[in-house]
Formats: C-alpha cells, structure tokens, sequence
C-alpha cells in the first residue's frame, strides 16, 4: 500500500480483482465455502468481504460526524461510556406488590442501578385482579397492580427522589403515571424530581404485543396528554418508550424493528404537534427501546442507524431546533425470543453476545435477559448472573475504554447504510398509506412481521438457519434448571387486598372522582389530573380503564390473515 | 381423501395473553400441510373456544399460552368439552409450560404439550398420527 500525504489510502479496485484472481480463485477451488449463501438472522445477504468500494461516495463527516454531535452515528454522549457506563437496568416484577419490592430491595443492593417494573398481564391489560378474565394470570409475568394500596407496598422503603424507575405498562399508563405521582406526593418528593420512564408506546401494541384497551385515536390522546403533563410538570421523567423490542419479539427483521419504531415514533411527534404542543418542548423526553439479537452486526448497524435516521427525521422532517431533540437515546434489551429451553446454559453465552451488541451499538441502558426466561420469570440466581453479565461487559472486557469502536469498517458502516435505507423505504410505504395509524388500521406491519416470522421458522425448520440445542448440535436429556414458581395464594392475596381497599376507600369521594373522570374524558382537556385524583380516591386501575372505556370505545383487532 | 373426512383444528388464544406469533406460525403450518384451520384471534375465554370448536365442529383445539395460566385455562377446557358431550375433541397446546407441569395437564386430558424448540413439522406428524375426523356423516 502506498501513502500518500500521510494519510492511509485506500486498495484500488484492480489491486481487489487481482486478490480475486490469483488467491481466492484457487482457495474456492480447493475448498468450496460452506454454504452458497450468507446471511444475518434477518435474511439479508453479506458479502464475502467489505472493503473501501462498499463506502464509494460515503463521507465520514455526514454518515457520523462526532459523539454527541449529529447525525449521533457515534452515539449520543460526547465520551460515551468513559464518562458514564449504560444504566443497568434489570426487569423484574412477579407475584404480589410484596414479592416485587422484596425483589427490587435485592437487586439495588447488588449494584442495579435503576428499576424497571414488570406487570401481570391483567394490569397491563387495565384489569383489576379480580376481573373473570384475570383468572390464572394475577401475578405470573409481572407484578399485579390494582389500586394505589399496591404501588404503595411495591415502592415501600425505595425513595422516588433517588432512583430511576422505568414501568413497562402501555394502554393503561396515564393510570400508572399517575400511582407513581401518588406515591411520590406520600413520600414527599417534588414531581419535577421525579426520574425514570413509561413505555407508553400503544402503536406497537396494535402492530405487535397486542395489549391494548381503546381504539387508537382516544390512546394517542391520552399519550399527548401526558406529554403535556410531563413536559410541564416532570422534566426529567421520559414520557414515552418508543420499542421495536417487542416487535422484533413478533417475528419481526431487524431492518422491520428499525423501520416500524422509527414510524411510530413519527406518529407521536405527529400527534403532539396536532395537540399544539411544540416540538423542541417535548422531543428531548422521547426515548427508545430496541432488541439486541443474535447477530451481532447487525443489532450494532441497527443501533448506529436509527440514531442517524431519527435524527435526519426531527431535523428536517420536523424542524426541530434543539439539538437534544435529534437524539435518539435508548434501552436495549437482548432477545427474549432467542433463548432456547433445550440446554438451557447455552442461553448464557447468547445473551452475553447480545449485550455486547447493545453496548458496541452505544445504549444508554440495558437488560440482560436471565438463562431460564424461555421457561418461567427468572430465579434470584438467574437475575442476578445477568446483571453480572453486564457488569463483565462493562468493567473487564475493555470494550468501554473507546467510542464506537467499529466505526470506520468497511463492513459495519455498509450494513449501516442499509439498514436505513432499509427502514427509509418502509416509512416512505407508511407515509403513502396515510401515516402508521392507517398503515395499522390496514394490518400493514401486522403482515409484514407474520410473514418474516414464518419465514424463519421454515427456515429453522429445514435447518438452514440455526439454534444450537435446537436443530444442531442436539442432545437427549434437557439439562433442568431451577425455576421460579408463582403459587395459587398470590392469587388469593392479591384479590384479597384489593376487596379490602375497595371496602376501605371513601365511598363518595371514589365515586365523585369517577364521575369527574368520565365528564373530562367526554370534552378536551387534560386527562392527568382527573386520572390523578381518581388514583387518590384508591379507584382501582380496572375501574379507571372501564371508565375511560365507556367513553372511548374498546379496540378490536381486524380478522387476522394467516 | 375428500374434503369431508378433511381434519378441522381450531387453533386458539384464551385469555389476555397477546403473544401471538407461535399461534401463528402453528395456525399457518397446520394449514399448509392440509388441515382445515380456524384461527380465534386473542383474548378468548375458555368458553367462546369451546363454543367456537362446537360450532365449527372441529376434531382438535390447539391453544397457545405464554402468559403462564396454564394450569387454569387447560384444564377449565377439557372440563367444558366434556360437559357438552364433546371429550373426543383432542386437545393439545404449546407455550411456556415447566416440564413439572405436564403430568398434570396430561392427566386433565390435554394430548400434548410442546414446548419452545418444538418444530412446525414435529407438530404436524403429531396432529396427523393423532387427530383423526370425529364428524360421521
């Protein structure tokens, strides 16, 4: 290689065909490569190699620029983690408010340093534990949670002013927003003190995880009114979690995960600004949450890429003036769909891979998944070897000491490039169709992800993608782990409780601040403070969602094509 | 084999759990090797499955949980088919089930249980070597 001016050059294409030519003609011939094709897990084809060619007419200047400067390629803190590692933030919720708290107490002492709630699905799905259809569900994939009786056991002895605290609760979270401020008013913290995150992201529960409770124009409403709400009142508290995480757990490619969570975000910027709100006021509390899957440079592209594109997208296509509005931040959590119950040891190594993803792809926190998730909520055991896992990741493998250490490779700024464009292409489809409401409304994403996930499962199917344990390197006997079991009392308990509260709880206040909630709910105006009110009352969540319901309507998905 | 004697599944999702891509894929499968397959949708109580199967006289239910309410929704099925009459239904299911938990869903009468790593053809031979058309005409 000659230098030219010092600085490093570049092979030139015929010194490329002449490598073709004389080595690799002969290895190919002596030794055919494994399989015709390459592919990441997504289905998109690599090359054999990546060199300066797959960059012609890249320039380094606009496809990253510098840390903590757009287009944020390089991440979004101009010392990235030398100044401050990814918050570790393990999601834990199970049983009754109890168990959970006890949990949490456990998991900051071993040196999390943040929370991150898990609900049952009754609560995610705005039902008091008691309702017909909770039956067998209070308490076994998060944390039931009916009335503020309960958030007041599971934040007990945790002071709000201190930690930060991310609830994964979606069509119900103006309701859990407002137990959360309930709580803090008790313990007398400020709500403007107030730091964490609600996942609030409704859209990707109709394309995705489909745990919602109204149609989507009444949802996105009460999403702006709690925008407004927080931008007002709550400037460190992240009032939206825009995730692809749980569309990538659909089936979905990462190019799809990309594409389907940047739109959506498009949508609620949208949907604020039509609520009057202005964009520099909110923007910079909108956060994300994406999927750290098994191939490793795609998941680090994915990540690099939707920094680029978001920021490309509050720039020119919202004009956004605030610098802090361009930056997409981000949790990552590694892919729960990936784990395998057979050898189940095996899912160890995965999830550290998939961290370290996370972490070359410049998160700004994270959950490692525990080894038994495949099979049930994660033991003490199993939790806390994942926090470990990051806790490898972040103080002995080195890989913090730089920024974005894969910049520059010929390879990972091409996949890079298309993954964008990628994801470019799909939101031009959306915008065709008249924006992501009309696009879900028409099952659009639905499609697209059923399709890919069936793809894939063909292809696990016929072995010509694999899952070690699963359809290689196979053994008999399952290797049995410890599981954490979530008895029938916690059944019990909980329903107990919550008559108990309901028996407690000042009649006529509880039914006046019902009333009032559905008078707001029938005219404009902010929703948040009736919400809050009704949560003083002890209103229970299932009564606040009926409430609401009576009003808005109940979503029904349309006949789901197979 | 003409269509009459064609074995009907209904493959369902009941209660709030809203995972819904293995019920799809195993819906989509099932149908691709030649079942007649009905799809619920989510967010169904064991009733409306039951009555559903009923109605569109299907010789299996295969029903998806992931929401760890097994135990409950499982057994609450089997309970229901055998009050209508209908026991010969088979019933089988896939999900996130702990291995301890299958003797006793066994023993409520589900068939099989297949857990994650089950692939779309094991699932097919199973429903081929074990649902047969229940309809006389």
């Amino acid at each position: 290689m000659k230098s030219r001016g010092g600085r490093p050059t570049t092979l030139r294409r015929s010194e490329r065909r002449e490598w073709e030519e004389r080595v690799l003609r002969p290895a190919l011939a002596a030794r055919p490569e494994l399989r015709p094709d390459f592919t990441t897990v997504s289905d998109l084809p690599i090359e054999r190699l990546y060199t300066a060619e797959d960059l012609e007419g890249w320039e380094a200047t606009a496809k990253l620029g510098f840390p903590g400067e757009p287009p944020y390629t390089r991440g979004v803190h101009p010392t990235m983690y030398r100044g401050r590692l990814w918050t570790m933030r393990q999601f834990a919720g199970f049983g009754t408010a109890e168990d959970t708290n006890r949990r949490f107490r456990y998991l900051l002492e071993h040196g999390q340093t943040g929370l991150s709630v898990a609900f049952d699905l009754p609560t995610l799905m705005g039902r008091d534990s008691d309702d017909p259809l909770a039956e067998g569900e209070v308490g076994r994939e998060g944390v039931a949670v009916a009335t503020l009786a309960d958030m007041e056991i599971l934040f007990r002895g945790i002071p709000l002013g201190k930690v930060s605290t991310s609830m994964t609760i979606n069509a119900p979270a103006a309701v859990f927003l407002a137990l959360y401020l309930a709580v803090a008013e008790q313990q007398r913290v400020p709500f403007a003190a107030l730091e964490g995150t609600i996942q609030n992201d409704i859209l990707k529960e109709y394309i995705a995880q489909k745990e919602w409770i109204y149609p989507p124009i009444p949802s996105l409403r009460l999403i702006t009114d709690m925008i407004a709400f927080c931008t007002e009142r709550m400037p460190k508290w992240n009032t939206i979690s825009i995730s692809g995480y749980h569309i990538r757990e659909a089936g979905s490619t990462a190019a799809q995960e990309l594409a389907f969570t940047l739109a959506d975000g498009i949508g609620y910027v949208q949907a604020a600004l039509d609520a009057g709100l202005r964009v520099d006021d909110f923007a910079p509390r909108l956060s994300f949450f994406f999927n750290a899957h098994n191939d490793f440079f795609e998941e680090i592209a994915k990540l690099r890429a939707a920094r680029r594109l978001w920021a490309s997208i509050m720039r020119d296509r919202f004009q956004a003036q605030d610098p802090r509005s361009w930056m997409l931040r981000t949790h990552v959590q590694t892919a729960g769909c990936s784990l395998t119950a057979q050898q189940p040891y095996n899912n160890v190594v995965r999830v550290t891979l998939q961290a370290l993803a996370a972490v070359l792809g410049g998160t700004q926190s994270l959950h490692a998944n525990a080894l038994d998730e495949t099979l049930a909520l994660p033991t003490e055991d199993s939790a806390r070897l994942a926090l470990r896992t990051q806790q490898i990741i972040a103080e002995e493998s080195g890989v913090t000491n730089t920024i974005d250490p894969l910049a520059g490779s010929y390879f990972v700024e091409s996949l890079t490039d298309r993954l964008e464009k990628a994801a470019l292409d799909y939101i031009q489809r959306i915008d065709a169709m008249g924006g992501i409401v009309a696009a879900i409304e028409a099952g659009f994403p639905q499609r697209e992800i059923a399709e890919a996930s069936y793809r894939y499962q063909r292809q696990v199917d016929a072995g010509e993608k694999t899952v070690v344990g699963v359809n290689r390197h196979v053994e008999g006997d399952t290797l049995k782990v410890p599981l954490l079991k979530i008895g029938k009392d916690v059944e019990r308990a909980q329903v107990e409780r919550l008559r108990r509260t309901r028996a407690g709880r000042d009649a006529g206040r509880h039914a006046q601040a019902l009333q009032a909630l559905e008078a707001a709910a029938r005219r404009p105006g902010n929703l948040m403070p009736p919400i809050l009110d009704a949560i003083r009352a002890y209103a229970s969540v299932g009564e606040i969602c009926g409430t609401l319901k009576t009003v808005f309507g109940a979503y029904r998905e349309g006949t789901v094509q197979l | 084999m003409n269509t009459a004697t064609r074995v009907r599944l209904l493959v369902g999702k009941v209660g709030l759990d809203g995972h819904d891509r293995g019920a799809k894929i195993i819906a989509r499968a099932l149908r691709d090797a030649g079942f007649e397959v009905i799809y619920t949708g989510l967010h169904q109580t064991p009733e409306m499955v039951v009555a559903a199967a009923l109605q569109e006289d299907v010789d299996g239910i295969g029903l998806s949980i992931l929401s760890g309410a097994h135990n409950t929704i499982f057994p609450k099925i089997t309970r229901l088919l055998q009050e209508k009459g209908s026991a010969d239904i088979v019933v089988f299911g896939g999900g996130i089930v702990p291995e301890e938990d299958l003797p006793g869903l066994l023993r409520a009468g589900v068939k099989a249980i297949f857990t994650p790593g089950t692939t779309t053809r094991q699932v097919i031979d199973w429903v081929r070597a074990n649902v047969t058309p229940r309809r006389r005409a």
